[in-house]
């Protein structure tokens, strides 16, 4: 019975519109934001924080700039991780060439240059949709795997091909513990969602959404195809390679150009399918399920006492990928955000069935 | 009813928009062959013939979603063959659809605040933010849409997918949505289509609103004689992408050709 | 046509890039016509896995993203399968396991989406990739297998009177290019002459209107997989006797998907001269513009195969989206 709107009216249309206008939401909301930015930095132990939180996080960021182009603007991507290859190279050559910029500063200029070859490498949606644009896009994967391989300006003419990064520094602060490194990134994540709900829920968002259900009728009320394609692109490609400097940087610290290939596009996409296209929790769901699996995968048999070999793990995950996306895809397309929002539903009616 | 048109009479203005031998094909299909018509300024204008006569190309073609191989469209005074839907939009036409064309993912709400959207124009910075000037805009132009919501009275549905609302509940968000973009000149493509007759004198009723109080002029497709004949001011006549006749409704009723394109008189 | 000056640009440009090497003099006359033939014996290989790619287009409006990777699967069947009974023997084995995939897919993926729209089923056959990905290795192993079809691996030299010091061409490659052919002829007597083949075109056409004359669309959509698996068979063949398989989300399985978008989705025709297309459009340009590239950008290496043929795609999506012998489609409010 605690989960009611009962006497939660709401005078204004402000109030009306805000985020989280049911009580009971804005409580957890802040306690889970209390416990994620105070308690856990503490509790947790380096494991957590480096093969689950950290990689969760990040990806978290790029499948949210995934799920804004693909879920509410219905523009498919299948070689999205072309732009965050680009937020990392962007933020590598600045960092190597103007160390003096402050890194938020590189980060907001890195995915202001990825925004570029989103709007660049989204031009084809104004032309083609659907499985074309899937393969146009897959034309901005390759491309730019070939670009930033062969291109040794943008390496810094390394021998190998391969870049490392030192550890970030800003305004006196090393980020350099791994507890460090997830308050950053949580901080910046926070920052990122509250800017995309904003976005979804404004006239951009609004315009978005209408592109993707019906463009025809969406440009004969007014709204402007190319606008609206092209601002998806941007901002998306925006988050994108925030999250691709951020991937570089935080998590893996050095890699080398296939490190953003097709496998990572494929991985966003399987994210925000099953976690939920149209819907930011849908994003965190999907980033944090395709994080824990492979780890639930080692951990659990062989916590059961019937451990499964690397390479037969990796086949396993592949499969139950595979399976998932077929099954989200009959029985619930708007993924495992649909079933968190029918449990909401349960909730205010609990105890009561119906 | 007739004698409210009789009242309106006196508030028709000058011709508006006017179309001069439009034709239009698909193909070897010819949907529309050399029509030509006016409408005048918050008239209440029919358009209306046997099925597949062209009618919804015909507003096709005014929206700029299909261009016309030969003819033009006068508008204010501006000439044009392939304007483009969303600068006809902004010009002051609205449409409502046969098959609704709402936005399934999105709430009543949503869908008639999109209506809005080329009213708004902050920027993506601010929007991003959502501070001063994009926060003032939200909320005012909510104050515009809860206006429309009240007067087609589906209040309770406001937070509704539309895609779960009964048809005729559906109609009235296409209109809302229609209306939201403060028209001069509303295109209905049959507004009352599968409704019951009590739907049918709610739609009416709310149209005739419209046409009263913005003064928005209406193009009208409807099937329905009795609708047509009670609330339009003028009739257009369309059989096989050709205009048939043209005239108040009385003089459209008695046109022999009129008549014999409906029963089906070979031609 | 209203714009058709793009596409004659396009086209125009292709044709002088592919005369270029030779008016220029920068390569002998033998060693272009090689590349040249290397580059239409990988198009023969594209064109095979794109065609099946158009026929399950074709009859069923699914975008099979997986069919590289049942090309993948078939031939490491019949690679896995060959080690332990004669070859012909596992190519029906392979054929039939073809064929019982191809029922469960139409039973547990295609049926329930039957409704949705084109890029549900674009990411559900993606998902069938990862499955199939994944299952396949467990079962055939991970390792490059070879296929031995018993054909002398040597390359043969002709035409040395014509062109000086001769061309080293493949026997393997000769007959691949005939079985391909011999291929696309039986599947278009299949289609124009069975009355299956008729059913399939009618599906192609209407799904509606054929179900309403009594076509089973179900065993339709079987039969259709089934058949786009027999292409994915011979294809497999023919890439692991000449490459050698491995399973991977191989670039040159999605390579198929450039040469329908320059075909057409639609079209058989146009995936075989698609395939071609690309197969030669990339190998000169690797072999001749590569180095170019090289030199005036200081790059480290070629690789413009890797990209080549998408981005060719990507310019022929803005021009002629329909591609070459594709149809176009109109959209109606």
């Amino acid at each position: 019975m605690f989960y009611r709107e009962n006497g939660q009216f709401k005078s204004s249309y402000a109030s009306d519109q805000q985020m989280l206008p049911i009580l009971q939401d804005r409580v957890f909301m802040l306690g889970l934001l209390a416990f994620a930015f105070i308690a856990v930095p503490f509790l947790a132990s380096d494991y957590l924080f480096l093969s689950i939180l950290i990689p969760f996080l990040i990806l978290t960021l790029a499948a949210i700039g995934l799920n804004l182009l693909v879920g509410y603007c219905g523009q498919i991507s299948i070689g999205h991780a072309a732009f965050m290859a680009v937020g990392a190279y962007a933020a590598y050559n600045l960092v190597l060439r103007l160390p003096q910029l402050n890194f938020l500063v590189v980060l907001v200029l890195a995915g202001l240059i990825a925004a570029a070859a989103g709007i660049l490498f989204g031009i084809p949606s104004l032309r083609i949709k659907g499985l074309y644009l899937a393969v146009a896009t897959l034309a901005a994967q390759f491309f730019m795997d070939w670009l930033f391989a062969r291109v040794k300006w943008f390496t810094g003419y390394s021998s190998s091909g391969s870049v490392s990064t030192a550890t970030i520094e800003m305004l006196g602060w090393k980020i350099d513990t791994p507890a460090r490194k997830y308050v950053f990134l949580l901080g910046v994540l926070v920052v990122f969602t509250l800017v995309a709900k904003n976005l979804v829920r404004s006239h951009i968002g609004r315009a978005w959404m209408a592109m993707r259900d019906m463009d025809v009728a969406a440009e004969i009320i007014g709204i402007r195809p190319v606008y609206a394609k092209l601002t998806a692109f941007a901002v998306s490609a925006f988050y994108v390679g925030v999250a691709g400097a951020l991937w570089g940087f935080v998590y893996l610290g050095a890699w080398e150009p296939l490190a953003f290939n097709l496998s990572l596009s494929l991985n966003l996409l399987f994210m925000i399918i099953i976690g939920g296209m149209g819907s930011l929790l849908g994003s965190y769901f999907g980033a944090a399920f395709i994080v824990v699996l492979p780890i639930f995968l080692d951990q659990v048999p062989a916590m059961l006492g019937v451990p499964i070999p690397t390479a037969l793990n990796s086949h396993l995950q592949s499969m139950i990928f595979g399976a998932l996306i077929v099954f989200f895809l009959i029985v619930e397309p708007q993924g495992l955000a649909r079933l968190w929002a029918i449990g909401k539903e349960k909730l205010r009616l609990w105890p009561f069935p119906h | 009813m007739t004698g409210e048109v009789n009242e309106r009479a006196g508030r028709i203005g000058e011709v508006v928009l006017a179309l001069e031998g439009v034709s239009l094909a698909f193909g070897g299909v010819q949907a529309l062959r050399d029509v030509s018509f006016d409408v005048r300024e918050h008239e209440v204008r029919a358009i209306i013939g046997p099925n597949g006569a062209g009618k919804s190309s015909m507003l096709n073609v005014i929206n700029g979603v299909y261009h016309p191989q030969q003819g033009t469209i006068r508008y204010l005074g501006r000439e044009y063959r392939d304007m483009d839907p969303h600068e006809v939009a902004v010009s002051g036409l609205a449409r409502t659809f046969q098959n609704l064309a709402l936005f399934k993912g999105m709430t009543v709400l949503d869908n008639i605040m999109a209506g809005r959207n080329l009213k708004m124009h902050s920027s993506i910075l601010l929007q991003a933010l959502r501070v001063g000037p994009a926060l003032r805009e939200e909320i005012a132009h909510r104050e515009v849409v809860e206006g429309i919501i009240d007067f087609l009275e589906i209040q309770a549905y406001r937070k509704s997918q539309v895609g779960r609302l009964p048809y005729g509940l559906q109609k009235r968000v296409d209109l809302a949505r229609a209306l939201a973009m403060e028209p001069r000149i509303l295109l209905l493509d049959e507004p009352m289509a599968g409704m019951n007759l009590e739907e049918k004198q709610d739609m009416c009723r709310f149209i005739l609103d419209v046409n009263d109080h913005f003064g928005t002029t209406i193009v009208l497709i409807e099937h329905d004689m009795s609708v047509v004949m009670d609330i339009s001011d003028r009739v257009v006549v369309l059989d096989y992408g050709r205009k048939i006749g043209d005239g108040t409704p009385d003089e459209v009723r008695a046109n022999p050709a009129v008549i014999d394109a409906y029963l089906g008189v070979s031609h | 046509m209203k714009k058709n000056w793009p596409v004659v640009a396009l086209g125009a440009a292709l044709l002088v890039g592919l005369a270029l090497p030779l008016a220029t003099g920068a390569s002998a006359p033998g060693f272009y016509v090689e590349v040249l033939l290397g580059g239409l014996m990988t198009g023969v290989l594209y064109s095979l896995v794109a065609l099946g790619f158009a026929l399950i287009f074709k009859a069923s409006g699914v975008f099979n993203f997986a069919q590289g990777t049942m090309v993948l699967f078939a031939a490491l069947a019949v690679a896995r399968l060959a080690e332990r009974m004669p070859l012909w023997a596992a190519i029906l084995v392979a054929m039939a396991i073809m064929v019982a995939l191809a029922w469960l897919i139409e039973r547990l993926v295609l049926r329930p989406l039957v409704n949705q729209e084109g890029v549900t089923l674009l990411m559900a056959t993606l998902g069938v990739t990862y499955f199939l990905d994944g299952f396949g290795q467990i079962v055939w192993g991970s390792d490059i297998y070879k296929i031995d079809l018993g054909i002398a691996k040597e390359p043969v030299m002709v035409l040395d009177k014509v062109f000086q010091g001769g061309i080293l061409v493949n026997k393997e490659d000769f007959v691949s290019a005939i079985v391909a052919a011999v291929l696309v002829a039986g599947l278009v007597l299949f289609f124009q002459k069975t009355a299956t083949g008729r059913a399939l075109r009618a599906v192609a056409d209407d799904h509606q209107a054929a179900q309403s004359i009594g076509i089973p669309l179900n065993r339709i959509w079987v039969i259709v997989w089934s058949v786009a698996g027999f292409v994915a068979l011979v294809a497999g063949v023919i890439w692991g006797s000449q490459l050698g398989v491995q399973f991977s989300l191989s670039q040159v399985a999605l390579k198929a998907l450039p040469v329908v978008i320059l075909g057409g989705f639609t079209s058989i025709a146009g995936a075989i001269v698609g395939g071609l297309i690309i197969g030669v459009g990339e190998k000169m340009a690797e072999v001749f513009l590569g180095p170019v590239l090289v030199k005036a950008f200081d790059l480290a290496g070629g690789g413009i195969e890797n990209w080549f043929a998408y981005v060719l795609a990507l310019l022929f999506l803005l021009v002629r989206p329909e591609g070459l012998f594709g149809e176009k489609y109109i959209d109606r409010v």
